[in-house]
């Protein structure tokens, strides 16, 4: 009954966890960063482009949003080359991490540009902004610091979701864990290590995510 | 060789959605269940209780899935219990589920103003007399969009359950496609399955949420 820890067969692989979270991270902010452009191209998309493209953005949305991620990544990395679109393990997982977080990033910043009065937007071409002008300006910025918390736990999410882009071999922390685990036999200890990983990971994208958040809305902090 | 139609993937690819389905329903009322004692312990009006149940929600909350699932299939094991698939997907499933459920229903219960709680306490309710009587009832009523829109989190969190060998949908997609060679058109209707499962329960959260917030905007 009684079982025994034994964190100390895990010391020789540190080397394969770093590489784990490096690998980890590097889907994180590749996949969040055009994540969250996809996000606000639909989300423009949605609230004002062309009437054409918004049924399409709406289904692209809802198709993501109903469906699990590892369909989704299954789907790319071994559907796609049924039709000629071959893709390496890395690939594969950041184009399913981009399609999937651009889909929730959609919604949230969309949510953040219906909160801006229509005013704004007289107001910005009363300026002689072009619409572009002033969706950059006037509506997107306000906009992205409303939603700002939202975007991060949305990531934050989709990191813990990168958890299974080790089923289609990509080197990432869950896959160092289950390569220590089918080494050594110490699976409990491997896990809890990934998990602890998994955690600080989630604290530091989060502070990061907060540090990026002043950095791009320095001087409205005091107006919200 | 044996060839595989459409129909027979497609038929067989339904068979294995009733495990989705019926793992999506087990996970999710025993995640209710669960959830509730961690949303009493969360709102209860002793410290140790409120601290164990914060750090109960974080640590669910702030970990991957896929890690508590390999956490209870591996680990309990190892304490001397027996675990298949089954079990371990259905105990994982139902403790993140609890998490995410107490965290949703304690910001409903919140909302309730305090004067609905010192009117109740005037009247020498007990704690648990006006959580009952008073609070529930009237955070239940905010609670239903929210609750049915994580239902949609449950039913795919069970495609993780099939990476430690339960087989439903996802574990099922894959086996049919190492059988058929047809990953485009296997994992194509998987994910369609999904999608007719979790659609509805999008859609029917936006509208109770929709009809909730008329309502609240009439008076």
């Amino acid at each position: 009954m009684a079982y025994s820890f034994d964190f100390s067969s895990l010391a020789d692989y540190g080397p394969v966890l770093a590489k784990g979270v490096a690998i980890t991270v590097e889907l994180i902010v590749v996949g969040g960063a055009l994540g969250v452009g996809l996000g606000i191209a639909c989300a423009w998309a949605k609230a004002l482009g062309p009437r054409w493209l918004r049924p399409i953005v709406s289904a692209y949305v809802e198709l993501i949003r109903n469906t699990p991620f590892l369909i989704q990544l299954f789907f790319i990395f071994f559907g796609l080359p049924a039709i000629g679109v071959g893709l390496t393990e890395m690939q594969a997982a950041i184009l399913a991490m981009v399609i999937n977080l651009g889909a929730y990033a959609c919604e949230i910043i969309r949510a953040g540009i219906e909160a801006t009065p229509r005013g704004q937007f007289e107001a910005g071409a009363s300026l002689a902004m072009s619409p572009i002008q002033t969706f950059r300006h006037v509506v997107l910025v306000p906009a992205l610091q409303k939603i700002w918390p939202a975007l991060t736990s949305q990531i934050v999410i989709v990191m813990f979701g990168s958890a299974v882009c080790s089923q289609i071999s990509v080197e990432e922390l869950t896959f160092a864990a289950n390569f220590i685990q089918s080494r050594t036999f110490r699976a409990f200890e491997s896990y809890i290590v990934a998990t602890v990983l998994y955690l600080l990971l989630a604290v530091l994208l989060r502070q990061v995510m907060r540090g990026l958040g002043l950095f791009l809305f320095p001087r409205r902090r005091k107006t919200t | 060789m044996t060839q595989f139609t459409t129909w027979d993937i497609v038929s067989n690819l339904l068979l294995a959605a009733r495990w989705t389905v019926l793992l999506s329903i087990l996970a999710f009322i025993g995640g209710g269940v669960v959830g509730l004692v961690v949303l009493y312990c969360r709102i209860a009006r002793k410290v140790w209780l409120q601290r164990a149940a914060n750090l109960y929600i974080e640590l669910f909350q702030g970990t991957p899935l896929l890690m508590q699932l390999f956490l209870i299939f591996f680990g309990l094991p190892l304490m001397g219990l027996d675990v298949s698939p089954w079990a371990a997907a259905f105990v994982s499933l139902t403790l993140w589920t609890s998490a995410f459920l107490a965290e949703i229903w304690r910001g409903c219960v919140e909302s309730i103003p305090k004067g609905q709680w010192e009117a109740s306490s005037s009247l020498a309710m007990s704690f648990f007399e006006q959580l009952r009587y008073v609070v529930l009832p009237q955070a239940l009523r905010i609670a239903v969009p929210p609750t049915v829109g994580f239902s949609v989190q449950v039913v795919k969190g069970t495609a993780l359950t099939s990476i430690i060998g339960f087989v439903e949908l996802s574990k099922a997609s894959t086996i049919i496609t190492n059988a058929t060679f047809e990953p485009f058109t296997v994992y194509g209707f998987a994910a369609l399955i999904y999608f007719v499962l979790c659609w509805p329960l999008s859609k029917s959260s936006q509208l109770l949420e929709r009809k909730l917030n008329v309502a609240h905007h009439h008076h």
